[in-house]
């Protein structure tokens, strides 16, 4: 429990200091242009450099996790996903484990019935919660590009009239808001529920997903109760674009705390377990091809190694090979 | 007997996590859950760091002064040489998916079973020495002094893991604990914390050309022991040839086949099978063990002792090379034997010479699977096969872990399993191909001190077993490696008592009706056939 009581209050600390620092302080400058610059620097840099470094360090050996029929005798249906034998299938087989979180769909929780006998449940809710959460999460940073872009793109008015299709039945609600706020309080109770997923957490777990409803829940209270200039933000953001920063007008409190918990996320992202994004790519038992018997695979750092070479083993054992008839090289 | 005292006290486990934060190391000692360190002679052999006599449950392990620095410097060299150890190391997201999907933690409940946390007693060092975070914000981030009681852990935790990447299939982003048990065993070897059941048998093999120790005499007069044993049982006198230069094909096998048992009734069936296709073949002395115990070691290790199969390949002249039943063999085989010792240019790409089938599937590793070879010579018809020889079994089929997630042989060995016997029937599906369960005892932890462990690890196999045994009255458990075959039988006596363990050659050479044959009274176990099996046997 430490680690989420521990979370959370580092969540107050800087809700504090931002409420302190802009309503108290008037810090204007540093909340929305310092701050927001140097987040969007460390994040760039850092996702670079972490993936720099993930891509320097080379793949030894080839070790794809198969998990279907490889691909041997003709007669034999050979499975092009899930032991992948074409570089199509590679793609096929990231594709969906990216898009849809395949393996997640295969869990299964196990308990035990007394004494001794396994139960195996399926349990989709994990892939139920993870897939709510990242595709909402996409769909609202999709939404928010409509801030960065003039003219707005019609795909984009698209997605947003589609997102908030429900509007006429609900005032003002996007689909994406209300599935996240869902999903990322089910992904936070089950770190509080389940006791395994408790024992494993650390407090960086919990403050990342209190930091991601931080945002959420600002950005929809800003939308519902407190409600914010958005031509006005469009322009800050413009502004800021064009490096003419200025702070923006018609904005509250709410704001500050909405791009404040961005830009904190944003810088964080490098150091953190969010680089799972990225990471995913390179994951070297998902990207590559069963096929090692077929393509050699390389590995650039091998170097010779001492053996025991066959005259070494027969200078030892040619007496007794000869006793038995065995063929020696030397008599 | 380890098996009795653990009966009485009955395997109790609790899913419940204890209320004192993992972040403490924890490894008890305990007799039973872990194996004796490495005997120092075998060690020197391999001239392999820090030889001593020391044990676990000692406080003092005898470590070098600077063994901090060496490990850490260990470290820095594997993550720069390999990307599968950063990137597991940086991105897992700790959603919990792979916490029971590791044998080890259904049988244990001991939460540092679970893959992510097994990587997590490694990660949380990686993060305070390697990355900003970790440095920055510690505990906050999981960062982890390395101390003494933490390296302890390691060696109780990585030697609990039997590297058989069943969590990786259920990880969002494949990570695979085998890559990380394999790094913190490379670790743990720097400073000379390693167990004998893995450096005896690799030091075996690296002298006498397999892991039991048997030289090439004793190998002679065990094969002369199976010939006249299969004379026994058929009237044939098949022919065996060892260390025959300019045969076409080397065969390579685990070295439990011809000495460990059930595996033998395997080997009476390679015999068997090679003798009635007229196979143009040899065993060799030199390169007698297809296992490889190094590589539950090092990549280095697992190197060395690889290397013997491509020379004595080039040695004998053959064309290709054919491989027995095996795990861990095949993943070495499969995955990295090309890039160990490849590339073989002095073989040829693999041909079976009896239905003239061109394993495209092996034309670089030059290196085919029996399972294949067998399968392909049923399809073409090449081969009288009598199932009703083994109708005293019910069968089902157990994956074993390397050959499912490391090779993905699912279909081969089914297809010739219901073709040698009568009755095949296949445990739930959440337990087979690529998830199976593994037997507890791979990757160098089949020994008997370490029974207790063992006997957890095995238990979510064996109850499947026990699935298929209530179902269906199964009473043979068929698998193609050497270390199920050696393990499963204690396992299965503990957890379902009557069911039996073969490998899938030994109902092939049950079935095989081989030419010029008397009427088999026996199986290859000796057993008699069935009664009315001899009436209309022709």
């Amino acid at each position: 429990m430490m680690g989420i009581l521990f979370s959370i209050f580092a969540v107050i600390i800087l809700l504090l200091f931002t409420t302190l620092g802009v309503l108290g302080m008037g810090w204007y400058f540093l909340f929305a242009i310092i701050l927001p610059y140097t987040a969007v620097v460390l994040f760039v840099a850092g996702f670079i450099y972490r993936v720099l470094k993930w891509a320097s360090s080379p793949v030894p050996f080839h070790i794809p996790t198969v998990c279907g029929q490889q691909k041997s005798l003709p007669w034999i249906k050979a499975d092009n996903i899930d032991s992948p034998y074409t570089s199509g299938g590679v793609v096929k087989r990231l594709a969906l484990d990216i898009l849809f979180f395949r393996p997640l769909l295969k869990n299964e929780k196990v308990e035990i019935e007394a004494p001794h006998r396994l139960l195996f449940k399926t349990s989709t809710l994990l892939w139920l919660g993870a897939l709510a959460f990242h595709w909402s999460l996409l769909i609202i940073i999709l939404r928010h590009l409509r801030f960065f872009l003039e003219p707005v793109p019609t795909v984009l008015v698209v997605l947003q009239r589609l997102d908030s299709i429900l509007q006429n039945l609900i005032p003002i609600i996007y689909i994406s808001d209300v599935v996240i706020l869902i999903a990322l309080a089910y992904l936070l109770l089950r770190r509080v529920i389940f006791p395994q997923v408790r024992y494993i957490s650390l407090p960086s777990d919990y403050f990342v997903l209190l930091g991601i409803a931080g945002i959420v829940i600002s950005g929809i209270l800003m939308r519902l109760i407190y409600k914010v200039d958005l031509v006005q933000v469009k322009e800050w953001i413009m502004a800021m674009i064009r490096f003419r920063p200025v702070p923006p007008k018609g904005v509250n409190l709410l704001f500050y705390i909405h791009l404040f918990f961005v830009s904190l996320l944003l810088a964080y992202f490098p150091l953190s377990k969010l680089m799972h994004m990225p990471g995913i790519f390179l994951s070297p038992t998902k990207n590559l091809r069963n096929t090692s018997r077929n393509d050699r695979h390389i590995n650039p750092w091998d170097h010779p190694v001492k053996v025991h070479t066959y005259d070494e083993y027969e200078d030892e054992f040619r007496g007794s090979m000869k006793e038995v008839g065995l063929p020696v090289e030397k008599e | 007997m380890p098996e009795e005292t653990l009966k009485d006290k009955s395997l109790k486990i609790d899913y419940t996590p204890p209320t004192k934060s993992w972040v403490e190391p924890s490894a008890e000692f305990r007799k039973g859950t872990y194996g004796y360190p490495a005997a120092p002679k075998h060690e020197k052999y391999l001239e392999l760091p820090n030889p001593r006599e020391w044990q676990p449950a000692e406080a003092d392990w005898k470590l070098p002064e600077n063994w901090k620095e060496i490990i850490l410097k260990g470290m820095e060299e594997r993550l720069g040489r390999y990307r599968s150890f950063r990137l597991f190391l940086d991105i897992c997201v700790r959603c919990g998916a792979c916490a029971d999907k590791c044998h080890f933690f259904i049988g244990s409940g001991d939460p540092k079973n679970m893959p992510v946390l097994r990587t997590e007693l490694l990660r949380s060092v990686y993060r305070r020495y390697f990355t900003l975070s970790g440095k920055i914000l510690g505990r906050f981030a999981g960062a982890r002094e390395l101390t003494e009681k933490v390296l302890k852990e390691w060696f109780y935790y990585f030697y609990q893991c039997t590297e058989c990447r069943r969590c990786s299939v259920f990880c969002p982003y494949g990570i695979d604990t085998c890559e990380i048990t394999m790094m913190g065993r490379e670790l743990l070897n720097l400073v000379g914390c390693n167990i004998n059941w893995i450096v005896e048998p690799a030091s075996n093999s690296y002298r006498t050309g397999n892991h039991l120790g048997i030289p090439p005499h004793a190998f002679k007069s065990t094969v002369d022991f199976a010939i006249d044993e299969i004379k026994d049982i058929t009237g044939i006198k098949v022919e065996v040839p060892i260390n025959r230069e300019g045969a076409e094909i080397l065969f390579i096998s685990p070295s439990a086949d011809y000495f460990g048992s059930p595996h033998w009734y395997t080997f009476l069936g390679y015999l068997l099978l090679f003798h009635e296709i007229g196979l143009d073949y040899t065993w060799s002395t030199y390169a007698s063990e297809g296992g490889n115990f190094g590589f539950f070691h090092s990549a280095d290790l697992a190197k060395r002792l690889n290397g013997k199969i491509y020379s004595e390949a080039k040695r004998l002249k053959v064309k290709w090379i054919l491989g027995g039943e095996c795990g861990h063999m095949w993943r070495v085989i499969h995955q990295f034997m090309d890039t160990f010792n490849g590339p073989a240019d002095f073989l040829e790409e693999p041909l079976s010479p009896i239905t003239g089938t061109q394993f495209d599937n092996a034309k670089s590793t030059k290196m085919v699977h029996i399972c294949e070879f067998t399968a392909d010579l049923i399809k073409n018809n090449k081969l009288k096969l009598d199932p009703r020889r083994n109708d005293k079994w019910k069968v089902t089929y157990h994956d074993s872990c390397n050959i499912s997630r490391g090779m993905g042989l699912l279909e081969e060995p089914r297809y010739i399993l219901r073709n040698v016997c009568n009755e095949f029937y296949e445990m739930p599906a959440n337990t087979i191909r690529e998830k199976t369960f593994c037997c507890g005892s791979g990757a160098g932890l089949g020994s008997d001190e370490n029974m207790e462990t063992r006997l957890r690890g095995g238990f979510p196999r064996a109850n499947a077993v026990k699935y298929v045994r209530e179902q269906y009255g199964v009473n043979l458990l068929t698998c193609i490696c050497a270390i199920d075959k050696a393990t499963l039988p204690p396992l299965l006596e503990y957890w379902v008592p009557g069911v039996d363990v073969a490998g899938v050659h030994e109902l092939v050479g049950n079935a095989l009706v081989v030419r010029g044959e008397k009427e088999r009274s026996t199986n290859l176990r000796g057993e008699p056939l069935n009664q009315d099996e001899g009436e209309d046997h022709v």
